[in-house]
């Protein structure tokens, strides 16, 4: 049994006093990148969001362990210090700060990083000198996002529809990094140490990496977990209605 | 004494008891006038450490490398004065008016002299200032610089000083100002009139750099010729005790530009009141004015107004203010007017905290929440000046991306 990186138990969370979370159980192990699936509004970047700490989200039951550490009331920083990352869906405008500079702050000191290169790969050269997110078109800022992800090299890479409102060109190119981001184009099994947690609508990503296990939430709750590739397929085929049943026939 | 000279006066000193129309009031009675001479000062970088300090907080180069002339004040008196370029004079106003007679015709012209109690006590008590002139077609990267510096506590200091930038010229000026650390109450009355002729540039640095106690009175007019540009920015990021400013500008030739930016931090105690004004008198002038407020516990009034009176204008006004805590103020008070259909004149205005959703942003990267905080509030008042250059530009940046904010 491989080591678990983050472990979720029973997590409930409210926002505006709203509980949209009703008790939450995912495990995901060291090396082991997760599929997040589910409907619109059923809670998914509110259980990322959570995970990262952002305020707003009370966890009012349960727990979240990051390599062992208990960090259900660590705030932010010292959650990304300790190697979680997350790239948002819809990050703010950071007026009079430029991405280059966000960047270097994402790499921490001391860490000597390509920022060029990086930039060049992500077709971000000319954004390096704009502020973060202004103007910046939807597939810019999920590109910007990746950048900085890679500047920060995360242990748990969390992603929120990496995909949408990305052109087919862009696709592939954000396939190939994410790989990269999980250690996936690593050959050696062994020293796959990175994890993710990805939401997608579209699974576009299983055709970049291999996915360890996909899971549905639908109202608040994990309904299915399982083969990614074949959830996906059920939800293409049944939509998510059927994800609630399948769970049902699951317990009996 | 000519009839001219005589009306001045005459003007002056019918206005010595008329309160400014904004800002509170200044008892001019409560500021010494009378001061020493002060001596000579050949090499600036052999100040004392603390005044040294102070002026290079206000953007002077004491090293003058980076300069193409200079010129201090302490107190009343011009104590250095380095000129490095022929066509770019730089002297003491007081030498200027006696060799340079016809520019009494630019005097007090830009500014009325009796706008209120500091424009008369300036020409009533003139103390000294500075005289700036770029000759036709001159030009240089490097900024003359121009220091007024107060040394003594409890004095008044009223310049006057005059900019000419004859046609085709650019020039670059920062003036800096501060106060020694001894000085705990000081007033300083400032007039500037500034003249861009035809096809000139100027482009206009001042950085405040007061104290707790200090009042001040800037009252600076300028007046721009056809195709002509003026570019102003101002930082104050310091103690003050009140300052009110409304600096204008006319833009009487066709396709004049002005731009004011302008960068404040309002600390505890502080009553700031700055605008900028621009009068768009000839067709197709333009203006822009931005100002970022930032609130630590001052009070601050960040005004902009804009008057178009030629058509086919443009012209665009941005207040920003940023609250950092629950004890200070901040009013943003944008005006636009106009009698012509065919111009284009907008403004925005916003003021409020820092959103928590960037600081979290930041947080989110790894970086504890005061750096973030830092970072934004930098972030707000980097003002990237379109027509400054960049050496100009890395000076200014350099005063604010180093002002301490440990204390916001
Ligand atoms: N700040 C908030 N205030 C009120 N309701 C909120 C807030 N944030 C989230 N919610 C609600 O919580 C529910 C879950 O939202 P969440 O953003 O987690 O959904 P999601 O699964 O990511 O959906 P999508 O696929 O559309 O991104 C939604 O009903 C949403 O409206
Ligand atoms: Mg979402």
């Amino acid at each position: 049994m491989k080591k678990p990186l983050l472990e979720i138990q029973d997590l409930h969370v409210s926002v505006e006093d709203k509980e949209i979370l009703h008790g939450i159980d995912l495990v995901i192990p060291e090396g082991e990148t997760h599929i997040l699936f589910g409907p619109n509004g059923s809670g998914k970047t509110t259980l990322l969001n959570t995970i990262m700490g952002l305020s707003g989200y009370r966890v009012t039951q349960g727990r979240i362990l990051f390599d062992g550490q208990d960090i259900t009331h660590l705030p932010p920083y010292e959650r990304a210090r300790l190697g979680i990352g997350m790239a948002f869906q819809r990050p703010p405008t950071l007026h009079g700060v430029r991405l280059r500079d966000m960047v270097r702050l994402a790499a921490g000191n001391g860490d000597t990083i390509d920022i060029e290169g990086m930039a060049r790969r992500l077709n971000l050269t000319e954004h390096l000198d704009r502020d973060v997110n202004a103007g910046f078109s939807g597939g810019e800022i999920k590109r910007s996002e990746l950048l900085q992800l890679r500047a920060q090299s995360p242990r748990l890479v969390m992603l929120d529809e990496p995909e949408s409102g990305v052109d087919l060109e862009n696709i592939q190119l954000i396939g190939q990094i994410i790989a990269e981001l999980l250690q996936k184009t690593t050959h050696h099994h062994y020293e796959r140490r990175v994890s993710g947690l990805i939401i997608t609508h579209t699974g576009f990503i299983l055709d970049y990496l291999e996915a360890d296990r996909g899971h549905v939430l639908c109202n608040g709750l994990l309904q299915c977990s399982g083969n990614p590739r074949e959830i996906l397929q059920n939800i293409r085929q049944h939509g998510y209605e059927e994800c609630v049943t399948c769970r049902v026939l699951q317990r009996i | 004494m000519s009839r001219v000279a005589e009306d001045i006066k005459e003007k002056a000193r019918r206005a010595l008891e008329k309160p400014a129309p904004i800002g509170p009031d200044v008892d001019l009675r409560r500021y010494r006038d009378e001061v020493g001479e002060r001596p000579p000062i050949e090499d600036l970088s052999k100040l004392p450490e603390p005044q040294r300090q102070r002026m290079t907080k206000a953007g002077i180069d004491v090293t003058e490398r980076q300069r193409a002339g200079s010129l201090i004040v302490m107190d009343h008196s011009v104590v250095h004065r380095r000129q490095n370029i022929q066509d770019l004079e730089i002297l003491d106003i007081r030498q200027a008016l006696q060799s340079y007679p016809d520019i009494r015709d630019f005097w007090w012209k830009a500014v009325p002299v009796d706008a209120d109690k500091f424009t008369a006590t300036a020409e009533l008590d003139l103390d000294t200032g500075y005289f700036i002139r770029a000759r036709a077609g001159a030009r240089s990267i490097f900024p003359l610089q121009a220091c007024l510096f107060i040394g003594q506590d409890g004095l008044a200091q009223k310049v006057h000083n005059l900019i000419i930038a004859e046609e085709g010229s650019e020039l670059h000026i920062i003036t800096g100002c501060a106060v020694d650390l001894n000085v705990r109450t000081a007033l300083h009355v400032g007039i500037t009139e500034i003249y861009v002729k035809k096809g000139a540039t100027v482009t206009f640095t001042m950085i405040h750099n007061w104290g707790e106690n200090v009042e001040v009175r800037p009252r600076t007019s300028i007046v721009v010729e056809e195709g002509g540009t003026f570019i102003s920015n101002y930082v104050l990021m310091e103690p003050v005790q009140t300052i009110q400013t409304y600096p204008t500008a006319y833009l009487v030739g066709k396709g004049a530009v002005a731009r004011f930016n302008s960068v404040i931090v309002g600390l505890p105690g502080s009553h700031i009141d700055v605008g900028s004004r621009v009068v768009l008198q000839a067709p197709e002038t333009r203006a822009e004015v931005i100002s970022r407020s930032i609130s630590a516990g001052g009070r601050i009034i960040a005004r902009g107004h804009l008057l178009g009176e030629a058509p086919r204008v443009k012209a665009h006004l941005e207040c920003r203010g940023l609250m950092l805590r629950d004890d200070g103020a901040i009013s943003a008070i944008p005006e636009l007017g106009t009698r012509f259909a065919d111009v284009d004149m907008s403004h925005e205005a916003a003021v409020g905290r820092i959103a928590q959703e960037e600081i979290e942003y930041l947080m989110a990267r790894g970086i504890s929440k005061d750096d973030a905080v830092a970072i934004i509030v930098r972030g707000f008042l980097n003002v990237k000046i379109e027509g400054l250059p960049a050496e100009l530009q890395a000076d200014l940046d350099r005063v604010i991306q180093t002002a301490d904010l440990s204390g916001l």
